[in-house]
């Protein structure tokens, strides 16, 4: 325990606050890497999520690359790109994009799927095309799923750009290495605290914004999670 | 292929290394995670606490709470025991939650007729709920086993030998072949293992598939359950 209060003295030292390395510098690379690899990975993975879930080709290839993603090892990935691309930001940021993709697609995919298929016949009897069905009905109705599909992706990238730290000088997770390296407990474990404060805050973040959006549009869904007719809608699909 | 050949002895024993600490931390999770699973099926309130407590115990990184496990319980740093730990609270934080599932979509009628029949609290869990219960939670299982046998490979980064050894080894020594051979030995030990679950599952469940295929041209009305 005693380790916990000098991590903390760590962490309140001024030393650590300063320069090139200082925890600010360190958690704002964090940021936005977090932030460019899931924009990147949402460019890709929205359209195409959107276009499998609205069409259902392709369901099958979602499920594989999703399963597939699962079984990769991160640090593989990130090891493997590093010595293919070099030491740098680069080879990371592909890795993370590569890592972020498939729950991405996934969330799309199955929130876009899951949408009531009596709404979007009445949309289309109301007259809308397949542009506004998609924009107008499914998004809306989608967009808490597409969320927790969202919240996982940050969550994974978050996670593994502290792995990045080993093939990148970059993000908090240097502390974790540096420390690891020179047998500096408390830094080790002041960065490995800064690393999981910050997945839980983005986390609870990301939670109750999924939590707004859902009940933005539950009241003026009829129930549709307690529904029996559930497989022979599927199979009309 | 040329490094293949010579390292072929270090990559099996790198593979057991490996075997010895997935596997227990995928035991170690489900032991967690099932009684704790039903106790949230059972008591709501509660429940819901231990399944929000979970997912954002999951919210953590794994190299994190690698580093901060051995601080918090004492046990020394770099040692395959914290490895294991870390990785069964990770398995039972994500197993929690479908082991909740399984038990809440037992079917009261079922559990109705148990009671009826005389079965006492502990013979309905262990006859009644538990054998209902086993689909869900090996679908639940096969997730855990395959992100498991994944995250092992960060042992590596503590210096605790597993198939990430190959990474770590192959990148600072720049061979690549020593990197690809680890993720493909990772991807082949996560399906063995995937495969393990998947038939221990129907060996649990005999009733699933002896039922389903003469059963369904004749009561149709079964398949209502599924």
């Amino acid at each position: 325990m005693s380790m916990f209060l000098e991590a903390f003295t760590w962490l309140a030292d001024s030393a650590a606050w300063m320069g090139a390395t200082s925890i600010g510098h360190r958690l704002g690379q964090h940021l936005i890497i977090t932030m460019i690899v899931v924009g990147i990975a949402a460019a890709i993975a929205l359209p195409v999520g959107i276009a499998i879930g609205h069409t259902g080709r392709g369901r099958g290839f979602v499920i594989a690359a999703a399963g597939a993603a699962r079984a990769v090892p991160t640090l593989g990935l990130l090891t493997i790109l590093a010595l293919a691309m070099g030491i740098g930001i680069t080879a990371p940021i592909v890795a993370l994009i590569v890592l972020a993709v498939p729950p991405l697609l996934a969330g799309t995919y199955a929130g876009i799927e899951n949408v009531e298929r009596t709404t979007i016949d009445a949309a289309r009897a109301a007259g809308m095309n397949e542009f506004q069905i998609i924009v107008h009905v499914e998004l809306p109705l989608a967009a808490h799923v597409i969320l927790g599909g969202f919240r996982s992706a940050t969550l994974q990238v978050i996670a593994t750009a502290t792995l990045a730290a080993y093939v990148s000088d970059s993000g908090l997770g240097r502390y974790i290495f540096a420390g690891l390296k020179s047998r500096d407990y408390p830094q080790m474990l002041a960065g490995a605290l800064l690393v999981a404060a910050l997945a839980i805050l983005i986390d609870l973040g990301l939670s109750v914004l999924q939590r707004m959006v859902r009940r933005s549009v539950e009241p003026r869904m009829p129930r549709p999670r307690s529904r029996v007719a559930g497989p022979s809608l599927k199979g009309a699909s | 292929m040329t490094w293949l050949s010579t390292s072929w002895p270090r990559v099996l024993e790198l593979t057991w290394s490996h075997l010895l600490l997935s596997l227990p931390a995928i035991l170690l999770g489900i032991m967690v995670a099932v009684p704790l699973g039903r106790i949230a099926s059972r008591w709501p309130r509660p429940g819901g606490i231990v399944l929000g407590a979970a997912s954002l115990l999951y919210a953590i990184p794994a190299l994190p709470l690698l580093i901060i496990i051995p601080f918090l319980f004492g046990f020394p740093q770099r040692s395959p025991t914290t490895l294991v730990v870390a990785l069964g609270v990770y398995a039972a934080a994500v197993l929690v939650r479908t082991s909740a599932d399984a038990f809440t979509s037992i079917d009261s009628k079922v559990r109705e007729s148990a009671i009826a029949t005389g079965h006492s609290a502990g013979a309905m869990f262990w006859r009644v709920d538990l054998p209902l219960a086993v689909p869900v939670l090996v679908s639940g299982i096969r997730v855990v086993t395959v992100s498991t046998v994944g995250l092992v490979t960060i042992s590596a980064l503590i210096g605790v030998p597993s198939l990430g050894t190959l990474f770590t080894d192959g990148f600072q020594r720049g061979i690549t072949a020593e990197v690809i051979t680890g993720i493909l030995a990772v991807i082949v030990v996560a399906c063995v293992l995937d495969a393990i679950c998947v038939v221990i599952g129907r060996k649990l469940t005999p009733w699933s598939h002896t039922r389903s295929q003469p059963k369904r041209t004749h009561e149709p009305a079964g398949e209502a359950k599924a």
